[in-house]
């Protein structure tokens, strides 16, 4: 532990979650578990073609059955074309979307909702509508889309922010540092690999749902499962065309989120329904419902070249990503941005660097934001070149991974050159323990004992990998979180934060920081959070932002708090204010007198020049400070069936002091075992008319309890200067590691690369084949 | 349908339609909202609760197959205030993050308790693998698993 977290008295521990009991209770936190009378189920028509023109839609029949309230499609809804991205205004993801379209543009894309009394009722009307389509020649690989002559699929005239319309691009990116053609000529040795990736999907337990219903002033209140709910404010009152002041978005307890409820699928859907027939309305997908038409991680294709002096050091990367949005472009040139930007400045060494990359759209499931943002297909395809690069030097791939990544106190010109979507911004890294993180990771898996022995029992072959990375920490210059605190006259304290708690413990840790400040116990700060009309803004979870940003935020409005209390509680001591501090529910002054925080409000509220103890304090973070994690791995790989099996994982990270390290040891957990999926098992099949053929928990295999390895999770502390209390971020990071380190544990084991994911046991059968002949 | 059944230790009895799911009955019907639907298919678990002892997928029951049964669902555990070892055991280890598949997860391990009170490490994960957590990475529902089953034989 750091010195300077050493003194803290409430953060740094692994408090029990503020909502631990009334989850474990089954108390109604969930959107669908307040059970409002008269309400409306809504049912939603997907469209059966992956693109077609809606020619005529005959709704009268659905209309005139008994209990149903409500139909809506393209003919009597708003037309704004908007994203259905949930980010910062504006946003960086086209205008390309309507609530309902005579044009569809995917399999399960939404071309009609009904609301009923009942589920059957609201399915059988689904089924009364009469649709007639005209069928258009669809775009289903990204190959397909760019081609001369390919079928347009944002042919319509009012899209905006779309950057070729007529080859399906929606975004272009392109950065150099320096000159990689020069730079690869100078190289002594070049490794180039190109990596896919599939499409996958987040599958929170809990699907998207929303309760709308009106408040007794006639306002809307969108009771949602989402991660952004003042972007979900915003962009339903830009669907809607309504005034924003009259919709208030509550987000209660929510059953997971890793990207996909960063995204306005269903509110405006619901808000309207409620709008036209004053009644509540629930909008919940089914799981079939969820996988063909929420979102997904964008499949990419990712090509790494690098170029390496013959003592290792890196001289010339170049990466080309080309990534696959789907119908929709959500997120789609900043998914493709991170690609390069969260990956490339950890080889900050390398003089010369070039990053190119487009997305595309295709007729097919519509990409998203997922956990890792488009880092976790870059470091696929740069830690499997890192590794074969020091398998060609004949280097330890450890050793190369130490000679070339970023350090204390450097900095990358990535950094300033690529954004979020736009330039980024420059920084110097100010906390760094990625070289303990090596280092305690390699003992732990047994690295020099066991790499390139090939441990072989039956047909099992045991080999060891590794791969390191980086994330960052919120959005510098974009991302903004407010908190306000106030203080009540017992001593408690109400936290009242923007911040999204997802399921991730935001909600306990902004508690903890904001005790911290104030010398209280936990259990005195009483947090409400997520609610537009009670708490104050936050773009919401996403970006690994809500610990540094959010927490910045809490820490500063819990020290103007403090300052208000000593201030009051200075005469009471006969002390000057700057010299008191706060501790167990108390200020005390240097000679040891004190006073209760209780008897300080008393004497705010009620004696003598009265107010009310509390402030607001916002944070606009100037930099992305990184996490950094090294991944290690061991996997025996069957030669007979080609199944892999991970046998050991371990991930020292360091993310800054941890606020709270059961929570942040869980968020790893969490994520390597979702990578451990993605990696493995977990793949989107889509037939060749673009429908997905596994929508289900059966057929789409995401791990169980079963399927976890033995997990090594390392917190390796540093303090990070610009972060509340020497925090970073830790939510997203873990879900990168597995894939390039089970793909190189696998190299060590039988000598194949493996360039696409699922590591299914078929692909590995191929490539075992294929290197043998 | 006119059904009777035991839930939570309180009799009930409530006329239903002959297709609805025990999960309905149990949500809907008697507002009972802890257990959850997270895939209506049977493979997440989230809907497990306890018909006369076993741990089932509610979804995959219907109701009338609950006549004249006892029911115990994640509402029915906890002792007034105090919470049932298992609930304890859950947060204090960290085993809750979202809490969404909670309910199905203690539901799944009351029952495997009640039947194996010092179960293997082998036992817990085949008495849990038919329900999914998407946060956790099951480690620390593990640990949940022991740390609960070792105090409710200590306090046998």
């Amino acid at each position: 532990m750091s010195d300077r977290a050493k003194n803290f008295a409430t953060v740094g521990k692994s408090l029990r979650k503020v909502d631990g009991v009334a989850l474990v209770t089954g108390k109604p936190e969930f959107v669908a578990d307040l059970q409002l009378p008269d309400t409306l189920i809504v049912k939603v028509l997907g469209s059966p073609f992956a693109h077609a023109r809606i020619v005529s839609i005959d709704v009268s029949a659905a209309e005139a059955m008994p209990g149903v309230a409500c139909v809506l499609t393209h003919k009597n809804t708003p037309t704004t074309r908007h994203t259905t991205a949930g980010q910062g205004f504006p946003e960086p993801s086209p205008y390309d979307t309507r609530m309902f379209e005579n044009k569809v543009r995917f399999v399960g894309d939404r071309v009609a909702a009904v609301a009923a009394d009942s589920e059957e009722i609201a399915e059988a009307a689904l089924k009364a509508i009469r649709v007639e389509y005209e069928e258009l020649p669809a775009v289903l690989s990204i190959d397909e889309a760019r081609r001369d002559g390919a079928p347009v699929i944002h042919d319509e005239p009012d899209s905006t922010g779309i950057y070729d319309v007529v080859r399906n691009i929606v975004a272009d990116v392109d950065i150099d540092v320096g000159d990689v053609v020069q730079g690869f000529d100078e190289s002594d040795e070049i490794v180039e690999v190109t990596c896919e990736t599939q499409y996958a999907q987040h599958t929170p337990i809990e699907t998207h749902v929303v309760l709308s219903y009106l408040d007794s002033a006639n306002r809307l209140v969108l009771r949602t499962s989402t991660q952004v709910p003042f972007h979900v404010r915003r962009i339903v009152a830009q669907t809607l065309g309504i005034p924003m002041q009259q919709i208030r978005v509550i987000k209660p307890r929510i059953g997971g989120g890793f990207g996909t409820k960063q995204e306005i699928l269903l509110e405006d859907v619901a808000g309207l329904i409620s709008m036209r027939t004053g009644r509540p309305a629930l909008l919940s997908l089914t799981r079939k419902e969820e996988f063909a038409s929420s979102r997904t991680r964008h499949p990419m294709r990712v090509r790494v070249k690098l170029g390496a002096m013959k003592d290792g050091r890196l001289h010339a990367i170049e990466m080309e990503a080309t990534s696959n949005t789907g119908a929709y472009g959500s997120h789609g040139l900043t998914v493709l941005a991170n690609t390069g930007s969260k990956t490339l400045p950890l080889y900050n060494k390398a003089p010369n660097a070039h990053f190119y990359g487009q997305a595309v759209y295709t007729n097919l499931p519509v990409g998203g934001a997922y956990r890792g943002y488009g880092a976790t297909q870059g470091y696929f395809p740069l830690e499997t070149a890192m590794d074969e690069m020091a398998d060609r030097l004949g280097m330890d791939p450890i050793e190369l991974r130490r000679i070339n990544h970023i350090q204390l106190g450097e900095t990358s010109p990535i950094f300033e050159k690529l954004g979020e979507g736009r330039e980024g911004v420059s920084q110097t890294v100010k906390s760094c323990e990625l070289p303990r993180c090596i280092e305690i990771g390699s003992e732990r898996i047994g690295w020099s004992k066991k790499r390139g022995k090939r441990l072989t029992i039956g047909p099992w072959v045991h080999g060891i990998g590794m791969s390191i990375m980086m994330q960052g920490s919120g959005i510098p210059e974009i991302d903004m979180a407010a908190a306000t605190i106030k203080m009540n006259e017992d001593g408690s304290f109400n936290l009242l934060i923007g911040a999204t708690d997802l399921g991730t413990g935001s909600d306990t840790i902004l508690a903890q920081i904001a005790a911290e400040v104030l010398g209280v116990p936990l259990d005195k700060m009483l947090v409400v959070s997520s609610d537009t009309d009670l708490t104050p803004f936050d773009v919401g979870a996403y970006a690994s932002s809500t610990t540094y940003v959010s927490g910045m935020a809490v820490q500063r409005a819990a020290e103007k708090v403090r300052d208000q209390i000593v201030r009051v509680a200075a005469p009471l001591l006969d002390a000057s204010a700057d010299e008191l501090t706060l501790r167990d529910n108390a200020v005390f002054a240097p000679a040891g007198t004190s006073v209760s925080l209780a008897r300080v409000c008393q004497r705010a509220m009620y004696e003598t020049d009265q107010f009310q103890i509390g402030a607001t304090a916002s944070c606009v973070p100037h930099e992305s400070p990184a996490p950094f994690l090294a991944n290690f791995a061991e996997v025996a790989v069957n030669r007979e069936t080609g199944k892999v099996k991970v046998v050991h994982y371990v991930a020292a990270v360091d993310c800054g002091v941890a606020i709270n390290p059961q929570l942040a040891e869980g968020q790893m957990e969490g994520a390597i075992v979702n990578g451990i999926g993605y990696a493995l098992t977990e793949e989107m099949i889509l037939s060749s008319k673009g429908r997905v053929r596994n929508p289900s928990l059966f057929d789409y295999k995401i791990p169980g309890m079963l399927d976890v390895p033995p997990m090594d999770i390392i917190l390796v502390e540093s303090y990070e200067p610009t972060g509340p209390m020497g925090a970073k971020s830790v939510g997203e990071i873990g879900i990168n590691g597995p894939i390039p380190t089970i793909a190189n544990a696998i190299y060590d084991a039988v000598g194949i690369r493996l360039t696409e994911t699922p590591f299914t046991p078929e692909r590995v059968l191929q490539a075992m084949k294929e290197a043998s002949s | 349908m006119r059904i009777q059944c035991t839930v939570n230790g309180k009799s009930v009895e409530r006329d239903i339609s002959p297709d609805l799911r025990l999960l309905d009955f149990i949500r809907e019907t008697l507002q009972l909202t802890g257990t959850k639907e997270g895939c209506g298919e049977g493979e997440c678990g989230a809907c497990t609760v306890l018909l006369d002892g076993k741990a089932v997928n509610s979804c995959l029951v219907l109701a009338m197959q609950a006549d004249g049964s006892v029911i115990i669902t994640v509402e029915g555990l906890a002792d007034g205030q105090a919470l049932h070892p298992i609930q304890e055991a859950y947060v204090e280890v960290g085993a809750v993050q979202c809490g969404f598949c909670t309910p199905g997860f203690i539901m799944a391990t009351y029952a495997l308790l009640q039947d194996t009170p010092d179960p293997s490490e082998e036992e817990i994960l085949a008495g849990l693998e038919g329900n999914l957590c998407r946060c956790t990475g099951y480690s620390k529902i593990l640990d949940a698993v022991k740390l609960a089953a070792r105090r409710m034989r200590e306090s046998r």
